[in-house]
């Protein structure tokens, strides 16, 4: 009797756990199905956008008036950044398929630029169309090798999931097919390097080497600069110091210095630059106590860190309290004219006043001795370019960067249209409107609790 | 026996009516006025709150009275200040707040009901009434470009990923994220970098729905304020736990903590 009982719990038992692993299974199942549904979309669909890419560029080649070229060419830009959504849904984030990713953007830029400009004032250059018929082809090749892939994908019922299995294994090299078709597809595109794109892309390009080249000096060893940073911070000699070199190839010089400071129960990492030992960014990890100091005092306290430190002109553009924090944007000043490029951050703590942060590597990187010349139209002339809904508040003068890279003196117009403040840069030589910005910094709490 | 009782009938009164008197001055100090602070943009706080108030009642300010010095409430300390022929710079000192003092009416406590009216949690809030200044602060700075909830995805994504890292670690996690938003070989939002396939393991694993703390918070907000501790780093790896060959191939920039950050 009571064997026949334990038998058929026994049973019940077995059959119950049978049913509840055959249901896991296929709620697992369901899972990677979808999962594998989400890249074949991305895929497919980044195969799709490909397509029309090389179609619309190849259409562009022929086009000669602006009404037809300038949304041709917009619509280049839209299925470029199309292309770039769907390669940042596959899993290819560690292998190499960025230099793809960076010719998309590319091409996204370069039509994007050609099709806001006023092509009946500046047609298309001949540089530009030689561009742009590179741009086919290179595209053409890009799109024949996707399809390769897209068709194996298809015939062999290749999965997106065997990709992410491959690519977690540690095993190399991966074997898998689609992992190697777009190996090729970045290895041909690595090619592309003679395509013209312009001085605006080009210029991106330049700003590493202007750090090493502006600051004067010569290169200082480790003790020389660990010396010089000791001085700086007004740190006493008994706090231990960990110094590190930055690597090679990385975009600028610098030694790395960890202080771990026992008195004041804080550590400071800091970067200074292996000419001159100039800090490059500081940050300081402590407990902030309770607020005693206002933002006011906390600027004051910021203000006259710089001028310790032989920083000076300098005038604060911006001031924000996040928490016990302040944080402070000053930029430097040329008798009346606000320098922009040149930017320091500084935060302060607003329990005891503590500089716990600096960072400068803009103004390195920009700072010298600017020719300003006197503006070529008056400053009514600049207003009339600024659109008549806006009341002016401030105005001023300042040198911003423009979209070109290249710094200009611009009229500096603030002003607000209902609630909302903007600030409005006029060039003050040929009264461009270079840029228009909406400043917000304040945003009401969403409290869900 | 008789002195006795008189004396303390005297100092009783006198105690009395010092009382009112104490407590006066300790609200005062706490409520009813500015406190000793230059207010200037960017400010956040009770008195922040009052300015608001003060500015609002005789029409110089339109906006909601969130607490944040923002740039609103900036225009309307520069308008009162060439009102009332003081000197134009948008700070509000002992000066300007005499001025308000006289021309207005504030009410603290109407504020703190009407902020609390509108507030969702107001039943959390009214426990600690005074000992934290920034109650009845609704508003928030945030860094120009990015919302409190890219913040809050930002700040889960380097909690789940560096949460045993020292302060710099964190921070340095927080910029590569903003220098991927940068580049032109990564997507171009928070999220899209963030969620990116593989991008990061604490999103594979589900660490990123951890809470953050606020250091977490705290370094994001360094991060976007222009901080970046590893040199424009696109890319870091811990070099213990990494599985992907390809990591090591890149050129490497410095090691904080565990991670190496490399271009």
């Amino acid at each position: 009797m009571i064997r026949s009982i334990l038998i058929g719990a026994l049973a019940i038992g077995v059959v119950g756990t049978g049913y509840w692993g055959y249901k896991e299974h296929q709620e697992k199942n369901a899972v990677l199905i979808n999962a594998e549904n989400t890249y074949q979309r991305a895929f497919h669909d980044l195969n799709f956008h490909m397509d029309a890419l090389e179609e619309k560029i190849g259409s562009t080649l022929a086009m000669n008036s602006r009404s037809s070229l300038s949304p041709a060419l917009a619509e280049v830009w839209r299925l470029t950044s199309e292309a770039q959504n769907d390669v940042g849904q596959l899993p290819l984030t560690l292998m190499p398929f960025n230099k793809t990713e960076e010719f998309l953007s590319n091409i996204g830029s370069f039509s994007y630029r050609v099709a806001v400009r006023d092509l009946d004032e500046r047609p298309l250059s001949n540089e530009e169309y030689e561009t742009l018929k590179k741009l086919h082809n290179h595209s053409n090749d890009v799109k024949n090798e996707l399809r390769k892939v897209q068709a194996m994908v298809i015939d062999h019922n290749l999965r997106w999931m065997d990709v992410e299995l491959a690519l977690a294994s540690e095993s190399e090299p991966q074997d898998n097919t689609i992992i190697d078709g777009f190996k090729t597809v970045d290895k041909q595109v690595e090619g592309y390097s003679e395509v013209n794109w312009g001085p605006e892309i080009n210029q991106l390009n330049e700003k590493k080497e202007n750090l090493y080249k502006n600051i004067k000096g010569k290169e200082l060893s480790e003790k020389e600069a660990k010396k010089r940073v000791m001085d700086f911070l007004d740190i006493d000699k008994n706090a231990s110091v960990d110094i590190t070199t930055t690597g090679k190839e990385s975009k600028y010089q610098a030694y790395s210095l960890s202080i771990e400071n026992p008195d004041k129960k804080s550590s400071v990492n800091l970067d200074v630059t292996k000419k001159g030992a100039k800090p490059i960014w500081i940050l300081m990890d402590r407990k902030i106590g309770k607020q005693k100091l206002s933002l006011n005092e906390a600027a004051n306290k910021a203000t006259s860190f710089l001028k310790e430190h032989d920083i000076t002109n300098m005038e604060i553009s911006q001031s924000s309290q996040y928490d016990k924090m302040g944080v402070f944007t000053f930029i430097s000043q040329q008798g009346d004219v606000s320098i922009y490029p040149d930017a320091v951050h500084i935060k302060v703590a607003l329990d005891n006043g503590d500089i716990t942060g600096y960072e400068s590597l803009e103004y390195l990187t920009n700072h010298h001795e600017r020719k300003v010349t006197e503006p070529t139209i008056t400053r009514d002339e600049a207003l009339e370019k600024v659109n008549p809904n806006v009341q002016i508040m401030e105005e001023g003068l300042g040198i911003i960067k423009n979209d070109l890279g290249d710094e200009v003196l611009c009229y500096e117009f603030m002003g607000t249209i209902e609630e909302e403040t903007y600030r409005i840069f006029v060039n003050a030589d040929n009264g461009r409107e270079e840029r228009v910005e909406k400043m917000d910094g304040t945003e009401m709490n969403y409290n869900t609790m | 026996m008789r002195k006795v009782v008189s004396i303390l009938k005297i100092s009783l009164i006198a105690g009395l009516l010092c009382l009112p008197l104490i407590t006066v001055l300790d609200t005062g100090n706490k409520v009813d006025a500015f406190s000793n602070q230059i207010i200037q943009k960017g400010a956040t706080g009770t008195d922040v709150i009052e300015l608001q108030a003060r500015l609002k009642n005789i029409g110089f300010y339109t906006g909601a009275i969130d607490g944040v010095f923002g740039w609103g409430t900036y225009w309307a300390v520069r308008n009162f200040q060439y009102e009332f022929g003081m000197k134009v710079d948008g700070l509000v000192g002992p000066d300007m707040k005499a001025k308000l003092n006289k021309s207005t009416k504030y009410d603290p406590s109407a504020q703190k009901q009407q902020n609390k009216g509108q507030s969702p949690n107001a039943a959390q809030s009214s426990g600690n009434k005074s000992k934290d200044s920034n109650t009845n602060v609704q508003g928030k700075n945030t860094p120009s470009g990015y919302s409190q909830n890219d913040i809050k995805l930002i700040a889960n994504a380097v909690y789940g990923e560096s949460r045993g890292e020292p302060y710099e670690g964190q921070v340095a996690v927080a910029a590569v994220i903003l220098n991927r938003v940068q580049s032109s070989s990564f997507p171009n939002t928070v999220s899209g970098v963030i969620f990116e396939p593989r991008a990061f393991t604490a999103v594979s694993d589900g660490q990123i729905w951890l809470t953050p703390n606020e250091r977490a918070k705290e370094a994001v907000i360094d991060a976007i304020n222009g901080w970046d501790p590893t040199g424009e780093a696109l890319y870091y790896f811990n070099p213990n736990t990494a599985t992907s060959g390809w990591i090591w191939t890149r050129p490497q920039i410095k090691q904080i903590g565990k991670h190496i950050f490399c271009e």
